[in-house]
């Protein structure tokens, strides 16, 4: 049998050890946190630096998106995704005549929406409107701006879908692959040029960059 | 579609009007070539200008460059349609500002500035210009457009009112 007093010592020896086995529960609880967020970010980065990518892989990316970065800023593609709400037109890009404006929706304002001129195929003659069903630019709300941009840039905000109307790889591949809007760049309407590569090139070009790991080119140095 | 072959049954100021043409030619040929209706006018012939502004289904079409086969089955408003009496806020507001000079784009000009009003009963000189500057007058009338069209958008709302 146990005595009171040395009950009383017992328990009095036993809180020391249990004030520190809650800081090592807290300490170990905190590192937890710590290398899950780690972990996290990590998680992040491997959407960039994927390991099973070699750097053979990340340089036939990073040359294939240049490829790429040829198209999406030529005129037929870039006209439509300008840096202010003003959409271009012609192979010099100059601001839209009439004073066009991209509205909420990215079809125009008012008595100036796209379709009001443009119908949906392109008019013959020289300095007649283009045509698409699905003429427009991209919404105010997400202006998917290419004038400007640098391959790094560009490559980034591609694969982003806060910044690439929400869409994944597989919707970008399909995107560029076979909206009727994007195939309009190579018929244009007469007096205009085609984008730099034909749109097989351009499709291969934007798949090799994909299937080697979505490397962007390294930011130009200032 | 064409009912038949070529022969288009339009909508033209709320009355059923039947043509035969091919189906890529303008609506502002049948409108006035056709139809007979001559207040819109043809300006430039490649949508540059605003003289042929219709409406269809509601927006400020350019006819110069519609086919007539994209305006099958929709509602094609011209400038004699605006208003049964001619009495549009817009026509109101032109007759008292004396807007025209020598008035061959003031179809287009109206027709365009419907638009703005009915999707913006109050504009700013911003939205304005914003709505009309795909309309090029020669005569270099804007000050006066911009004046009727803040005139027209008080009348629609005292009209409104009543």
């Amino acid at each position: 049998m146990i005595s009171r007093n040395s009950k009383e010592k017992l328990i009095g020896s036993t809180r020391p050890y249990k004030r520190y086995c809650y800081v090592i529960a807290s300490i170990i609880a905190l590192l937890t946190l710590v290398n899950m967020s780690a972990f996290k970010s990590e998680s992040r980065l491997a959407k960039f630096v994927n390991p099973r990518f070699s750097k053979q892989d990340s340089t036939i990316s990073k040359k294939a998106f240049l490829q790429v970065y040829r198209v999406l800023m030529s005129p037929r593609c870039m006209n439509c995704h300008p840096l202010g709400d003003i959409p271009l037109q012609g192979d010099d890009s100059h601001l839209h005549f009439q004073g066009v404006k991209r509205g909420p929706d990215g079809t125009g304002l008012y008595a100036l929406k796209c379709s009001n001129c443009h119908q949906s195929h392109n008019l013959p003659g020289l300095h007649m409107p283009p045509g698409n069903p699905k003429w427009h630019l991209p919404p105010a709300n997400m202006k998917m701006v290419f004038q400007g941009r640098t391959p790094h840039q560009l490559a980034l905000q591609l694969l982003d879908k806060k910044r690439n109307g929400g869409r994944s790889v597989k919707a970008l591949i399909d995107h560029i692959t076979s909206d009727t809007l994007v195939l309009s760049g190579w018929t244009p309407a007469e007096g205009v040029s085609k984008p730099p590569l034909t749109h097989k090139a351009f499709v291969n070009a934007f798949n090799e960059w994909i299937n080697h790991g979505a490397v962007s080119p390294d930011p130009e140095k200032k | 579609m064409p009912i038949t072959d070529n022969t288009y049954l339009l909508h033209i100021n709320h009355k059923e009007i039947r043509v035969t043409v091919q189906p890529e030619m303008p609506i502002l040929w049948v409108l006035r070539d056709i139809i007979g209706l001559t207040g819109t006018k043809f300006g430039c012939g490649m949508a540059q200008c605003g003289a042929c502004t219709i409406h269809l289904d509601g927006e400020a079409v350019r006819s110069c460059v519609t086919p007539v086969s994209r305006a099958a089955g929709k509602g094609i408003i011209t400038i004699e349609g605006l208003s049964p009496q001619g009495n549009h806020p817009l026509q109101q507001a032109w007759a008292e500002v004396n807007v025209p000079q020598c008035g061959y784009c003031q179809a287009g000009q109206i027709m365009s500035a419907a638009v703005l009003l009915r999707e913006n009963p109050e504009p700013t000189d911003q939205d304005i210009d914003d709505a009309m500057s795909g309309n090029i007058c020669r005569c270099g009338t804007y000050l006066r457009i911009r004046k009727a069209i803040h005139l027209a958008a008080a009348i629609q709302k005292s009209r409104a009112k009543q």
